[in-house]
């Protein structure tokens, strides 16, 4: 759906996406990294588990609602990416003592 | 990065870093009060200048001159005393200018003599058949991670809707080597007519020559399809097509990429939980905090400048900016506003930047088809309630969003109402046959973001706060 421009000359760092290593780049957000990154990354929601992926990239939708190293409900396109963070695609709601 | 404030008492809180935030903080602390400036984002900029200080776009004219201003708006921050923290979700504002902030999963808390709020601006709902489908965004999504991370549409893609903001998407993808099939301009016939008193404002405005030298450059390149009256997506758990028609002829296209816009509307829900009394705007359709002239709101010591005090675009959000703060230094320390630039020349500073506004609000403003949905398009994205349920609950006795809140949970997940409130206001209002301003809206209350249970419980306690809530 989306590719990177030529002239990103920015470090990569690696993100773990359900295990898999995917690269993404310095300053990405996770969302941004996971759009990039061609894997499917549809979450699914709380209420009927229809598939969706992030909506406004701005804090405001919480269609980007990911697991962030163990900790779910995270809003993925307020978080940058960081070496060896652990994604993973939520599927409905959070799980309690996550 | 995950710092927490350096006091608790400040004399100017500044909430949202993009361009009024940053303006105020810079006008406030370079008077010497004691300033901080709260941000959700990684860095400064708000939208409009989303990552000015880390673009990996490096050619600069693809972005434009116009968002390059921002650098020199943070590099005043930046060389000002104000104290600045990204990442910090504020969750409550109240009546007594106590603010509660989210940093890296804890809470503080800080006490400020005036808060300025700078939260900006949303994309307004765009509620048609599909809009839910993986694979249909807003332009504005599209722009944020062209400009944070410089990532381009690559598959068959469609921008649809109308105004301003689609034509500079639109500009920019091309420029940066991205791919987009079609744009369909949503905008109504009637709305040229609508606008032609205002034109010449308008033409003597510095959006004339930009905006039109904007569309010729993607007209060029980009099939463009006026006259839009209807649009859908379709798809099986991911968009396929999009479905639209324009003068009576139908069409439906493969799709991998959907992205709508029509406008911007104030982010109220910080205001509106503060008690911030809003009114219904009928020509910007949607809820404007009701402010003097210097932005000051109906709470004594809250004021709003930017777009979450009226939609007004980049420059005029940056003069109201510094408008606020000059306000804010004339009531806390007003020996020091003799230093600031006076309020007469801000305010002419002001209706130059909001010269030919009304033009675009007038052309732009969008259509019912798209603003109020029917039969099974989703209202509430959160809890996924559609038009017809909507109008069963009214049908059944609900009067305005509160009570459709305990029929059908809308306005009660995540968003809190961000992406569904206009729409149930319009849509409720319609059905029932009264304005929007009968109807109301949601009843907004702390936290505005969703904090979890822990990091609340988790919140330093006095003695009496705990004897207040535990029994024996």
């Amino acid at each position: 759906m989306f590719r990177r421009s030529e002239q990103d000359k920015r470090p990569q760092v690696q993100i773990f996406v359900d295990g898999v290593a995917v690269a993404a780049r310095q300053g990405d957000t996770v969302s941004a990294a996971l759009l990039a990154s061609g894997q499917d990354a549809r979450r699914s929601t709380a209420v009927s588990g229809a598939p969706r992926l992030p909506y406004c990239m701005m804090g405001v939708c919480f269609d980007c609602l990911v697991t962030i190293d163990g900790v779910g409900n995270r809003q993925g396109c307020l978080v940058p990416v960081a070496e060896g963070m652990q994604i993973e695609i939520q599927k409905g709601k959070r799980e309690i003592g996550r | 990065m995950t710092v927490a404030p350096k006091r608790e008492d400040y004399d100017v809180v500044v909430i949202g870093a993009g361009p009024a935030g940053l303006a105020a903080a810079a006008t406030s602390a370079e008077a010497g009060l004691s300033t901080l400036l709260l941000d959700e984002n990684i860095g400064p900029g708000g939208q409009v200048f989303r990552a000015i200080s880390s673009t990996p776009v490096t050619e600069r004219s693809q972005l434009g001159a116009d968002y390059w201003v921002g650098a020199d708006l943070v590099q005043s921050l930046r060389a000002s005393s104000a104290e600045v923290i990204h990442r910090a979700t504020v969750w409550s504002l109240d009546r007594n200018l106590d603010v509660a902030v989210s940093i890296g999963g804890a809470s503080a808390f800080v006490k400020a003599r005036r808060v300025i709020l700078a939260t900006g601006a949303l994309e307004r709902p765009f509620p048609i058949p599909g809009w839910t489908l993986p694979g249909v965004m807003t332009a504005g999504a599209a722009q944020t991670m062209l400009k944070s991370s410089a990532l381009v549409p690559d598959g068959r893609t469609v921008i649809a809707g109308q105004g301003p903001l689609l034509w500079l998407l639109a500009a920019q993808i091309l420029r940066l080597g991205g791919r987009i099939d079609r744009i369909l301009d949503t905008t109504g016939r009637r709305n040229y007519f609508a606008a032609l008193p205002h034109a010449f404002a308008f033409l003597t405005s510095s959006y004339f020559t930009k905006g039109l030298s904007m569309m010729r450059e993607v007209k060029a390149k980009v099939q463009v399809v006026s006259g839009v009256t209807e649009l859908a997506g379709a798809g099986d758990g991911q968009l396929a097509s999009v479905n639209y028609v324009a003068g009576g002829k139908r069409e439906t296209i493969p799709v991998d990429l959907l992205l709508l816009h029509q406008g911007v509307v104030p982010n109220v829900n910080l205001a509106m939980s503060a008690d911030v009394k809003h009114r219904w705007d009928d020509l910007q359709l949607c809820w404007s905090p009701v402010l003097d002239a210097s932005g000051n709101s109906s709470v004594a010591g809250i004021a709003i400048a930017g777009d979450g005090a009226g939609i007004g675009g980049a420059n005029a959000a940056v003069v109201r900016g510094r408008i606020a703060a000059r306000a804010a230094v004339e009531a806390l320390t007003p020996a020091a506003a003799a230093k600031l630039p006076a309020m007469a020349m801000l305010r002419a500073d002001l209706a130059r930047a909001e010269r030919g506004r009304v033009f675009l609000d007038t052309l732009f403003r969008p259509s019912l088809q798209f603003r109020i949905p029917s039969g099974d398009t989703i209202v509430c994205r959160c809890e996924e309630v559609t038009a017809k349920d909507v109008l069963d609950s009214v049908a059944i006795g609900a009067t305005g969003p509160n009570q459709l809140k305990a029929y059908r949970r809308t306005g009660m997940g995540p968003c809190q109402g961000r992406l569904c409130g206009l729409t149930v206001t319009e849509l409720m209002a319609q059905a029932r046959s009264k304005s929007p301003q009968e109807i109301g809206y949601y009843r907004l209350r702390a936290p505005v973001k969703p904090i979890t249970l822990a990091e609340l419980a988790a919140v330093p306690k006095s003695e009496d706060d705990v004897k207040a809530v535990v029994r024996g």
